[in-house]
């Protein structure tokens, strides 16, 4: 892939935790990742446990700080590098370029279901009624019952509250979306219905980056393969 | 200053008594945006707030603000006159206490049209009528438009001083402590209410508090204070799931739960 075509670029990222009050342990996680992602790709983060997938994942959407190299994203004919953006600059990209499903759903107190799902297309100035309608259509497909769309979602269990955060991810349409586990609590026919959402939006011209334990989900999705390397490991000649 | 910001502060100094206070403070806030200003009692932030809103003048340093009429201008040189319509319908204040922001001895409705009849509304009908929606907005009965505030609960007062605060429509609210003195069952209604409404009517904020809880909800971006001065800022998220400074990394750890 090159240049012109892509999305996002990732050139020598590293990160280093300092837990200032622990002794001041430093935790190397991530260390000289490099990779280009776009249109159409559904690049899956592989590696075990503890490999800092998440951690790059988090550093992609700018909720962590990366301690170095650089995260550059296309903006229209602009690239942008994330590393260095000023924090509006960043808010905006949030707004409408890079949509991140995070293992969990952060629940907002008193908000309902069909209310947290419209919020990111709300915040783009669609109007209340049209997000809802949107926020419904995918509420439906991935098998939310209806009655509970009024409600927020504090109460609902794992896998529900997950597929509410799914729908909440998807439903912006941003050309860059990151997918932590998205299918880690769901049975097999709501996997089968994320599976089909995220081939959608890779045959749409979305980029997607995730990561994906079920190893039957990730056969289906991925286009290609990124394997991350523990950073302490990452000295010893291959 | 930036062309885009309502609110410019640039290396801020203010203190009561040359030592407590704040130091070298800037940041820029865009309309639309909430920003929270953490730290420990006797960091500074309160000091902040108002040296920001100029109710206190700060020693050194400038506070540009982008009025409606006359764009960017630097509050220190605007006259006594034009900064009082400015604080009275611009900008709002939500203090700690209900109490110190409404007026107790007249009725919920006069302490909204307050305001209002400050900036020349003498329709009694009118006055009447849009006190009454803003109650019903703040979801307190409109039956209680002619009760005094001292008969309401912590949690309407609270309220009813938001209220009364942007019935004028202001684009940018300074809040000190707005929950601290509410119950807890009653604070995710006041901060889910105020997430609502700064989105809603595009409300730029700073919100001084001690609670991370409450900058997570409502903050795009937040900066923590020590000392008297800022210690780090970014994006809240960031700031509360990535720490670097060894403060807000030891705030954020005593996080009773996340």
């Amino acid at each position: 892939m090159n240049a012109s075509t892509s999305l996002i670029q990732v050139r020598g990222l590293g990160k280093l935790f300092i837990l200032h009050n622990q002794g001041g342990i430093r935790l190397p996680v991530l260390r000289d990742v490099s990779f280009d992602a776009g249109p159409g790709d559904c690049l899956v983060l592989a590696g075990p446990s503890g490999t800092g997938k998440s951690t790059l994942l988090r550093c992609l959407y700018g909720n962590y700080l990366a301690t170095e190299g650089s995260i550059r994203v296309r903006d229209g004919a602009a690239w942008v590098d994330l590393t260095g953006a000023p924090e509006q600059r960043i808010l905006r990209l949030r707004r409408e370029l890079i949509g991140y499903v995070s293992q969990f759903l952060r629940v907002i107190p008193r908000v309902g279901t069909l209310d947290v799902v419209a919020e990111p297309l709300r915040e783009r100035g669609v109007d209340a009624e049209a997000a809802r309608a949107q926020a419904a259509a995918l509420l439906e497909r991935l098998n939310v019952p209806r009655r509970l769309w009024g409600l927020p979602p504090a109460t609902f269990s794992g896998g529900e509250q997950q597929r509410v955060n799914i729908a909440r991810g998807f439903i912006g349409g941003h050309p860059v979306l990151l997918l932590d586990e998205p299918t880690a609590s769901l049975d097999a026919d709501n996997r089968a219905v994320v599976v089909g959402l995220i081939r959608e939006a890779v045959a749409a011209g979305r980029c997607l980056i995730g990561i994906f334990h079920d190893e039957a989900v990730r056969d289906r999705v991925a286009t290609r393969i990124l394997s991350i390397q523990p950073a302490v490991l990452a000295d010893t000649p291959e | 200053m930036n062309g885009a910001a309502l609110l410019s502060v640039r290396d801020m100094t203010c203190t009561w008594d040359g030592v407590h206070g704040c130091r070298d403070i800037s940041f820029d806030l865009h309309p639309g945006e909430v920003l929270c200003v953490v730290g420990e009692s006797g960091s500074g932030k309160s000091t902040l707030l108002q040296a920001v809103s100029w109710q206190v003048r700060p020693e050194a340093g400038s506070v540009w603000y982008d009025t409606r009429d006359a764009g960017p201008v630097d509050l220190a040189t605007l006259p006594a006159a034009r900064l009082r319509l400015l604080a009275r319908t611009d900008w709002g204040f939500v203090r700690q206490n209900p109490r110190d922001g409404l007026r107790m001895q007249v009725s919920a409705g006069a302490n909204i049209a307050e305001r209002l009849m400050a900036v020349g509304q003498r329709h009694y009908g009118e006055l009447r009528q849009v006190a009454g929606n803003w109650l019903q907005k703040m979801e307190i009965d409109a039956g209680r438009l002619d009760d005094a505030p001292a008969a309401f609960s912590g949690g309407m007062q609270q309220r009813l001083q938001i209220a009364r605060n942007l019935v004028t429509h202001p684009r940018m609210v300074f809040m000190d402590e707005p929950t601290a003195s509410l119950d807890v069952s009653v604070q995710a209604r006041l901060l889910d209410l105020l997430r609502q409404l700064v989105a809603d009517l595009r409300l730029a904020a700073i919100v001084v508090t001690h609670d991370l809880a409450v900058a997570r909800l409502l903050a795009h971006r937040t900066l923590v204070m020590r000392g008297g001065r800022v210690v780090e800022s970014g994006l809240t998220d960031q700031i509360l799931d990535d720490p670097q400074h060894p403060y807000t990394q030891l705030l954020v750890s005593s996080i009773l739960q996340s």
